[in-house]
C-alpha cells in the first residue's frame, strides 16, 4: 500500500471519525471545536514552519481575515455560511498573497514582521471607520447564520482538508523539494528547484488553512469582536502544539495539541491558579529537552515517523 | 580542444563588485564541451565568485555571461541549472537533515526534465554511497558530504559542471580515483570548470587553466607553461621570490 495511502487511512480517517461521533457521548461540544480548530491550526503552522522553515508568529492574521471575511459575506451580502467559508479561505489566500514580500526576510525578522502584519490587519479591521463593513470595534453578530452543528461539521471537514494537504507533502517529491529548501535554499535551487515558488505556494497553502479556520469559527461562535479572532494566542497556541509535538511530520502536530490542550484545559477546569506555572514548565522542558518535539524521542531511535 | 567546437559558456569582461571591491574585474575566458578547464589563483583573486556568478548566486555588475548564444548572466539559479549548468560547493552543502538518496530524489526530480535522469542506485554506488543510501546527509563525512553534493548536481544531467575545490581534503588515493571521475565526465561531453589549490591535480586532469589574480585573467594555457611565467610565480609566491 502506498504509504501516502496509508496515512490516510490510519491517521486522517480515524481522526475524522473520532471527532464525528464524539459530540454523541461527550457534552461540551465547544471544548470539541476548539480541538478541531487547534488541530488545523497546529497543522497550519506545520505546513508553514514545518516544511519551509518559516515561523508564523502572526499565524491568527489569516484566521481573524477569514473570519471577518465570512462575516462581511452573512452580514452584509446575505450568503449563505457555506461559500462564506470559502470566501473566508480566499480571504486568507489573498492576505497571504499580499504578505508574500515577507518571505524575503528570515528567522527572527520574518517572525517579528509577520507579527507586525497581524496586528496591523487587527487595527485596520478594528478601525471605527469602517463600521458599515467590519463593524470595527463593536463587533459582529451573526446570529441568523448561528448553527453550531453544522459549523463543527465544516470545521472537521476543513481539518481533513488540512491533514490531507501535509499528508501530500509528507508523501510526495513537492514535500520533499520544501525540505530542501528549508535545510538549504541555495543548494535546492542547484537541485532545480523554484525556490521562491515553493515558498510561496507553502505560504499560501497555510493562509489557506487558517482562512477557512477562521471561517469556520466566526459560524460557530457566530458573535465576536476583533480582539477575539486576532487574538495573539492563537498563533501561540498552534506554534507551540506544532513545535511540541514536532514539525515535518503529520502525528507530531496532532500529538502536540492533544496532549497539550488536553492539559490547558485539565488545568483550566481543576487548578486554574497554577495553569501558567505548570504550562511554562511543560513548555520550559520541552525547549531544553526536545527541541525537535515528541516525535524525536523516536526518531532519534532510528524510527521512521509519519 | 579542437577550435572548430563552439564553447558551451563564454565569460565576457564580467565585472563583480562588493561595495568598493572588484571580486571580478572583466575577467573573460570561455569553455568548451569535454574540456576540464582549471582555475587557479591565489586566495581572494576571485574564483569562486566566478563560478558564483556562471552558477546564478550572483548576477554579473557588468559583462556577459553567454552560454549557447544565450545572455545567461543573473538568471535565477534553478533556470540555469535546466539550462543544464550545476555546481559543487567549497563547503559541501547536502540537505542535512534528508537522507543521501532522499537528497539525490530531490535533484532528479526537479532538475532537466526533458532528459532521461540516470538511476539513483547507479549514481550512489559510482561515487561511494550506496552504503549510506539511507542515512542523513548529516551523518556522512566531510569527503562523502562532497561526493553528495557532486551526485546532486550530476542528477539534474549538467553540461557545465562547476567544481569548487571538490579534491580539498582527499586522500591519495581518493584524489586518484576522482581524478579519473572527473576525466571520465568530461568524455561524456561535459564541459568542467575545476577550482582548485592542489597544483599537481590540476597538472593531471586540466587541459588548460585560467590563472587569475584581482578578479582577472592573467595566463591562460597548460599549467606547465604558466609556472614559468614571472607574472604568475609573483602573485603565487609574492614580489621577494619572483624569478
Amino acid at each position: 500500500m502506498p504509504s501516502a495511502l496509508k496515512h490516510l487511512l490510519f491517521m486522517v480517517v480515524p481522526l475524522v471519525i473520532l471527532f464525528a461521533v464524539l459530540p454523541g457521548v461527550y457534552q461540551n461540544h465547544l471544548l470539541l471545536f476548539n480541538f478541531v480548530i487547534f488541530l488545523i491550526l497546529a497543522q497550519g503552522v506545520n505546513i508553514i514552519y514545518g516544511f519551509t522553515g518559516y515561523l508564523p508568529f502572526g499565524y491568527v492574521g489569516f484566521f481573524g481575515a477569514g473570519a471577518y471575511g465570512f462575516a462581511i459575506m452573512v452580514m452584509l451580502y446575505h450568503w449563505p455560511a457555506l461559500p462564506a467559508v470559502i470566501v473566508a479561505g480566499l480571504v486568507g489566500v489573498a492576505l497571504g498573497l499580499l504578505l508574500t514580500p515577507l518571505l524575503r526576510l528570515s528567522g527572527a525578522y520574518f517572525a517579528i514582521a509577520n507579527l507586525a502584519a497581524a496586528l496591523a490587519v487587527l487595527h485596520f479591521v478594528a478601525n471605527p471607520a469602517l463600521e458599515s463593513i467590519t463593524r470595527g470595534p463593536y463587533g459582529v453578530s451573526l446570529s441568523g447564520a448561528f448553527d453550531p452543528n453544522l459549523a463543527y461539521a465544516a470545521a472537521i471537514a476543513v481539518m481533513a482538508l488540512t491533514l490531507a494537504v501535509v499528508v501530500f507533502l509528507k508523501n510526495s517529491r513537492f514535500g520533499l523539494a520544501l525540505q530542501a529548501v528549508r535545510e538549504d535554499s541555495v543548494s535546492a535551487a542547484m537541485a532545480g528547484v523554484n525556490v521562491v515558488k515553493m515558498r510561496v505556494i507553502a505560504w499560501l497553502a497555510s493562509a489557506l488553512v487558517a482562512g477557512l479556520a477562521g471561517g469556520v469559527y466566526a459560524w460557530y461562535v457566530a458573535v465576536f469582536y476583533p480582539d477575539n479572532v486576532f487574538s495573539g494566542d492563537f498563533s501561540i497556541f498552534a506554534i507551540v502544539f506544532a513545535l511540541f509535538g514536532g514539525v515535518a511530520t503529520i502525528s507530531g502536530p496532532i500529538i502536540g495539541v492533544v496532549i497539550l490542550y488536553g492539559i490547558y484545559n485539565l488545568i483550566g477546569f481543576t487548578t486554574p491558579q497554577y495553569f501558567q506555572l505548570i504550562y511554562g514548565l511543560l513548555i520550559m522542558g520541552l525547549v531544553l529537552f526536545l527541541p525537535a518535539g515528541l516525535v524525536s524521542l523516536a526518531t532519534r531511535r532510528g524510527w521512521n515517523v509519519p | 580542444m579542437s577550435p572548430d567546437i563552439n564553447p558551451i559558456l563564454n565569460v565576457n569582461k564580467v565585472v563583480k563588485r562588493f561595495g568598493g571591491f572588484y571580486a571580478l574585474d572583466g575577467l573573460t575566458f570561455h569553455v568548451v564541451p569535454g574540456e576540464i578547464l582549471g582555475l587557479v589563483g591565489p586566495n581572494g583573486s576571485g574564483k569562486t565568485t566566478a563560478i558564483n556568478v556562471i552558477s546564478g548566486l550572483y548576477a554579473p555588475d557588468g559583462g556577459e555571461v553567454i552560454m549557447d548564444g544565450t545572455r545567461i548572466g543573473g538568471m535565477a539559479s534553478h533556470r540555469l541549472v535546466h539550462r543544464g549548468i550545476n555546481r559543487t560547493f567549497q563547503v559541501p552543502k547536502p540537505f542535512m537533515s534528508l537522507t543521501v538518496r532522499q537528497n539525490v530524489e530531490v535533484a532528479l526530480a526537479y532538475g532537466r526534465a526533458a532528459v532521461t535522469p540516470p538511476p539513483v542506485d547507479e549514481l550512489l554506488d559510482e561515487y561511494r554511497l550506496a552504503e549510506v543510501a539511507d542515512r542523513p546527509a548529516a551523518g556522512l563525512n566531510n569527503v562523502q558530504q562532497k561526493m553528495l553534493d557532486l551526485v546532486r548536481a550530476l542528477a539534474t544531467r549538467p553540461r557545465l559542471l562547476l567544481l569548487d575545490e571538490l579534491a580539498a581534503g582527499l586522500n591519495p588515493s581518493e584524489l586518484d580515483w576522482i581524478a579519473e571521475r572527473i576525466k571520465a565526465l568530461a568524455q561524456s561531453g561535459i564541459a568542467i570548470i575545476v577550482v582548485e589549490h592542489l597544483m599537481g591535480f590540476i597538472e593531471h586532469i586540466t587541459d588548460r587553466v585560467i590563472v587569475m589574480n584581482a578578479g582577472k585573467e592573467i595566463f591562460e594555457g597548460k599549467l606547465a607553461v604558466a609556472v614559468q611565467v614571472p607574472q604568475v610565480i609573483e602573485v603565487f609566491l609574492g614580489g621577494e621570490h619572483a624569478a
